[in-house]
């Protein structure tokens, strides 16, 4: 039964995301969507990738870390490297997908340097390290003229198509959605959930929490990778820390841990700001409350309540043997 | 019953055993000796030497603050001891880290329930199993035929071994939103889901009403019949303690003050004086 709720619940997100994809793929090969839109398809599907990698960290390990764009910028900058050196060598569909796997392995191998001294800190002094970190990276990048310096690197094969993103995006989603329902997944969230427990039921802290950051750091790098290939060319201000606390938000508004959320906040949170423009000056204050209204329907006792009886509706629909799990949460709340 | 004729004397440390003729093999399946912790400038605990044998069930009490629930974490390296020595089937715990001390064979429950609230029973327990799941990341990230296997497989133990508590039914459930009762005994669950040599339980019957305190009891003695493993646990509800404890030590400002059994440590004065005397005043 429970495994049966749990797939049905993939299977929507899985047919959301495809219907969704399929239906902007058409629209835009008869040429239906205006330029300003088509501009947007890349760079929201980079940013549910984003956020869906670091939901890994932040929603199934619990620790909050702020130096996401980092590992972004080692994937993009890696991934162009490749791309420029391999661009008359290879063709392209060869190239792409092992520009971003280039990408996403070095980011994961920084994901092990940064995580294995971090992994003691917990909490803030983790937040703090990895933001730290993200700008030590970009800083580093700054300055070494192999990479272009502040005015960026230029170059790289315009590779990253709409279809190619989407793709990624629903690999991204295969491996976090299977990951979540696996031992490796249930460990992880074990970590979250009681950090004591989890060791005492013979839980590798280590080993769980690095697969956690090193799982983050590749898709993030692989997200770097289709960013480069979408611009004419990368500057390392783009991967500063404002852009880890945008990827930060969205997971938060998407509620911790859901996948699904992450998708939807992704595609909310960048769409917003795009269509606020005509508003000017109010733009920002919009964009706030927004952002304000979002974060009370997702953690707001009473929009949980509601939230709550619309779902015990619809599975009541379904099965009527669902009153017994009912009647056990009632029996805590007393 | 016949147990008699499989029985031979221990050998390693007798003096310490609380009754030495339950012990079946030729090793205690826990051995402390010269257990020991201070924080700061307070001992806690000192010279705290037990040895408990194979399917003993064995009390640990003591008033409130004797040390119990920290001889319990330096069992499993939760803290590390300042002094002593613990071997599990004669293989020292020292320098382990807590899940490699359950790898080892020993699994506990916590005073303050520590569980995963957020999750289904069914995972919590299976967590608990995490260990004995057979595939690895590969097969967790592709969901390939041997993840569906192993899922499989460990669905099936799971609910056997909720059934042992009489909570197959509550599998589905969110384990936060348990009654306190149920999520003790889950706690119970996912720690005898280890596959443990002997499971440790921090009070609990805590909270629980007298006639849960009674199927918990029976609970206990059915896990420990059909898995055969050994039990260790802290208890102020005496009922409980003395139904079903074989042999008990007791624990008062971190140092033991007797070991018996449970007729002997009911009629020993410095005991009544210190916990029982104390309890009664
Ligand atoms: N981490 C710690 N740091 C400092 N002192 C500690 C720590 N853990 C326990 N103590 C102290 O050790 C002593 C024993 O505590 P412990 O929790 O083991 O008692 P207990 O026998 O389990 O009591 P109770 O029956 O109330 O659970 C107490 O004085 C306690 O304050
Ligand atoms: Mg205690």
């Amino acid at each position: 039964m429970k495994l049966k709720k749990a797939t049905v619940n993939k299977l929507i997100t899985y047919l959301m995301v495809i219907g969704m994809f399929t239906a902007i793929y058409i629209l835009n090969e008869g040429g239906y969507l205006s330029r300003q839109l088509q501009k947007m398809l890349v760079p929201i599907c980079i940013n549910i990738i984003l956020a869906i990698s670091l939901n890994i960290t932040v929603g199934f390990l619990g620790e909050l870390t702020l130096g996401h764009a980092a590992f972004m910028s080692v994937g993009a900058y890696s991934g162009c490297l490749f791309s420029i050196a391999m661009k008359e060598t290879l063709p392209m569909a060869a190239r792409f997908p092992l520009a971003m796997l280039v990408g996403g392995l070095v980011a994961a191998v920084f994901g092990i340097l940064v995580g294995i001294p971090v992994l003691r800190l917990r909490g803030d002094y983790l937040a703090i390290v990895t933001l730290a970190f993200g700008e030590i990276i970009r800083n580093v990048i700054l300055n070494i003229d192999f990479f272009g310096g502040a005015s960026g690197l230029k170059g790289t094969p315009r590779d990253s198509t709409f279809l190619i993103a989407a793709i990624v995006v629903l690999i991204t989603m295969f491996v976090a959605m299977n990951l979540q329902s696996s031992r490796h997944g249930r460990a992880i969230m074990a970590i979250r959930d009681n950090r004591i427990a989890a060791e005492s039921a013979g839980i590798n802290l280590t080993y769980y929490k690095l697969l956690a950051f090193v799982l983050a750091a590749f898709f993030a790098g692989v997200a770097g990778v289709l960013y480069g290939h979408n611009l004419a060319s990368i500057t390392p201000d783009k991967f500063d820390y404002n852009r880890s606390i945008e990827i930060l938000v969205v997971v938060v508004l998407g509620g911790l841990g859901s996948v699904r959320g992450a998708i939807i906040a992704a595609i909310i949170m960048y769409i917003l700001p795009e269509y606020l423009r005509f508003m000017k000056d109010y733009r920002m204050l919009i964009y706030s409350i927004v952002l304000i209204l979002m974060m009370l329907l997702n953690s707001s006792p009473a929009a949980i309540a509601i939230k709550t009886r619309i779902r015990e509706a619809l599975s009541g629909v379904f099965k009527k043997s669902k009153k017994t799990a009912i009647n056990g949460k009632g029996g805590s709340e007393a | 019953m016949n147990r008699s004729v499989e029985r031979t004397p221990m050998v390693e440390v007798p003096s310490n055993a609380i009754i030495p003729e339950r012990d079946l093999g030729k090793m205690p399946v826990l051995d402390i000796r010269h257990l020991g912790i201070d924080f700061g400038g307070l001992t806690a605990v000192d010279d705290f030497n037990l040895t408990v044998g194979r399917t003993e069930i064995a009390g640990l009490i003591g008033p409130n603050g004797a040390g119990k629930t920290t001889v319990f974490n330096m069992l499993t390296n939760v803290y590390q001891p300042t002094r002593g020595s613990i071997l599990v089937d004669g293989n020292a715990t020292q320098g382990k880290s807590t899940d490699q001390v359950v790898k080892m064979g020993i699994a506990r429950t916590f005073q303050n329930i520590r569980l995963f609230g957020s999750m289904s029973v069914m995972d919590n327990v299976k967590i608990g199993m995490h260990t004995h799941i057979r595939y690895n990341l590969f097969d967790s990230i592709f969901h390939t035929p041997r993840y569906h296997k192993g899922e499989k497989l460990s669905r099936a133990r799971v609910l056997e071994l909720l059934d042992v508590f009489g909570m197959a039914d509550m599998a589905n459930h969110v384990a936060g939103s348990l009654p306190y009762g149920a999520q003790r005994r889950l706690e119970i669950v996912r720690a005898l889901a280890t596959e443990p040599k002997i499971i440790l339980l921090d009070e609990p019957a805590a909270g629980m009403n007298p006639s849960e305190t009674a199927e918990l009891m029976n609970n206990i003695r059915t896990m420990r019949d059909e898995f055969k493993i050994s039990v260790m646990l802290i208890e102020h509800d005496m009922n409980l303690v003395m139904g079903i404890c074989e042999g008990i030590c007791v624990l008062n400002y971190g140092r033991i003050i007797a070991k018996g059994t449970p007729e002997e440590i009911m009629s020993n004065p410095e005991v009544i004086e210190a916990y029982l005397g104390k309890k009664g005043a």
